[in-house]
């Protein structure tokens, strides 16, 4: 486990989704990294927030304000593109399945929420495998930290806020003790390391053992 | 070869077997949304892997239709959205009041939560007495429930909630009785309702209607079988009749699309066009 961020050698690349969740305390957090993400971000990105059911798209639009991506609430069946950033809709559950389309169900609510970050990012690693990035930031539930073990146990690699600096320090804390997390960071240095993980072989870390040609990566 | 890829072999055999074996067909279903409840059911029922699952599934019925259960569980609630209920009081009933003899598809009621929200907004919009509401589902369990009507008080409460969002022009507790500790929707309310099994994925188009109402069923489906049932739903709506989805369905990555103009983007409430 990592610490901080300081222009890691041993970094990989290559990875091909990233998701992000978050409840109580997570909109300035999920800001902050959004916004120091590039308009040339190479791979998608799901958030998922706890959201009111009354939310009609306030957050996601707040976010495209801020941020240099697309920011949208994805309908059923959405294709799923390089660079946009889709928001879980108050009320579903959102799952991103293996031929790059998005899911939405209106399943019971899991860890009473819904959408609930454990079902995005359990799909998420299904359809992902060993290419996906999973981060988990402030928050006042345990809602993430099943679906960090599964993201772990499909070979992806997990980022948590470090709960020092979190707002709500439950959702990080539960998801630490949950999975022996590659990097516990602040907000800052998780925008910066996610920028690297998801650039293209040869383009952002050192790494050599994630070869395209790799029968593991699809 | 990674375990959830292994994994997707052992779902396609599983469905493969369930198709063969008792005709019900969910390979052509929203893949997330199965291999979630796959692997829930799995871990419920106590076995390791998906496909120590299957000569199970195959030779015992009991386990095939506990499983059939967990795959088509539904939730709903009443006047779920109240925004669009509200819509469909605003620009949908003006143009069934047209109408002679008003018939609504409901397709994919489930329990009946909104079949009988439905029932309240044509009631209230003095339709109902000339309406006939076809609810269907797969599901003869849900349809059981659906038909009794019975629920419990605290749906009861988020309705009462839900109604007067969506403009209710009444009062809520007019319309169920409460017995034994659960609540029991008024009889009146189903006087015009037809419950009837209907499977989307295999049975074909019923005619002449007027309004088809499939909220949040067809997200279950995959994209094939989404146009399957848009194509069973054109087909059963006359010239000028209504079709509401869900608020996250679309048409617009569906070949039903062209059939179709849109009469409210947000509450998803589409008019089928005449001869172009």
């Amino acid at each position: 486990m990592r610490m901080s961020f300081d222009q890691d050698t041993t970094l990989q690349s290559g990875y091909k989704a990233v998701v992000v969740g978050g409840s109580a305390g997570s909109t300035v957090v999920m800001e902050e990294i959004l916004s120091q993400l590039g308009r040339d971000f190479p791979v998608p990105i799901l958030v998922v927030q706890h959201l009111h059911e009354s939310d009609d798209g306030g957050f996601a639009e707040h976010l495209d304000r801020t941020c240099q991506l697309r920011v949208i609430v994805p309908c059923d069946k959405q294709p799923v593109e390089k660079g946009c950033v889709y928001v879980a809709p108050a009320n579903y559950h959102m799952m991103p399945e293996r031929n790059g389309t998005i899911a939405l169900s209106v399943d019971e609510k899991v860890n009473w929420s819904r959408p609930s970050i454990d079902v995005t990012f359990d799909s998420a690693a299904h359809a992902y495998g060993n290419g996906l990035v999973a981060v988990i930031v402030s928050g006042a539930n345990k809602d993430g930290a099943e679906g960090m073990k599964t993201v772990k146990s499909c070979g992806g690699i997990a980022i948590v806020q470090s709960p020092d600096t979190a707002e709500s320090q439950v959702m990080p804390q539960a998801a630490i003790e949950a999975v022996n997390p590659d990097y516990i960071l602040k907000p800052a240095d998780i925008a910066k390391i996610v920028t690297q993980l998801v650039a293209p072989h040869g383009q952002g870390g050192l790494s050599n053992d994630r070869t395209p040609e790799d029968p593991d990566r699809r | 070869m990674r375990i959830s890829n292994i994994e997707n072999i052992e779902i396609d055999l599983l469905l493969e077997a369930i198709y063969r074996r008792y005709g019900y067909d969910f390979r052509s279903y929203a893949r997330a949304s199965i291999e979630r409840r796959t692997r829930q059911f799995m871990s419920h029922a106590g076995f390791t892997y998906v496909s120590d699952m299957i000569p199970r599934v195959l030779h015992d019925e009991d386990l095939f239709s506990q499983l059939v259960q967990h795959f088509s569980v539904s939730v709903t609630e009443m006047f779920r959205d109240p925004f669009v209920y509200r819509a469909v009081r605003e620009e949908v009933v003006p143009l069934l009041r047209t109408r002679h003899h008003v018939k609504v598809w409901h397709a994919g009621c489930a329990t009946g939560e909104e079949v009988y929200s439905l029932a309240i907004v044509l009631r209230e919009e003095g339709l109902y007495d000339r309406t006939t509401i076809y609810a269907t589902d797969f599901n003869d369990l849900s349809l059981e429930k659906a038909r009794a009507g019975i629920y419990s008080p605290e749906t009861i409460q988020d309705a009462t909630r839900n109604y007067q969002k969506a403009g209710g022009g009444s009062s809520f507790g007019t319309y169920y009785h409460s017995q034994y500790g659960a609540v029991r929707m008024d009889g009146r309310l189903r006087e015009k309702i037809t419950f009837a099994n209907h499977n989307l994925v295999t049975d074909s188009a019923f005619g002449e209607m007027h309004l088809v109402f499939c909220r949040n069923v067809l997200i279950y489906f995959n994209r094939e079988l989404q146009d399957r049932a848009l194509r069973v739903f054109t087909e059963s709506l006359v010239q000028g009749g209504f079709l509401c989805l869900g608020t996250k369905e679309d048409l617009r990555f569906t070949k039903a699309a062209s059939h179709y103009e849109t009469v409210n983007g947000q509450a998803k409430i589409f008019k089928k066009k005449g001869f172009t």
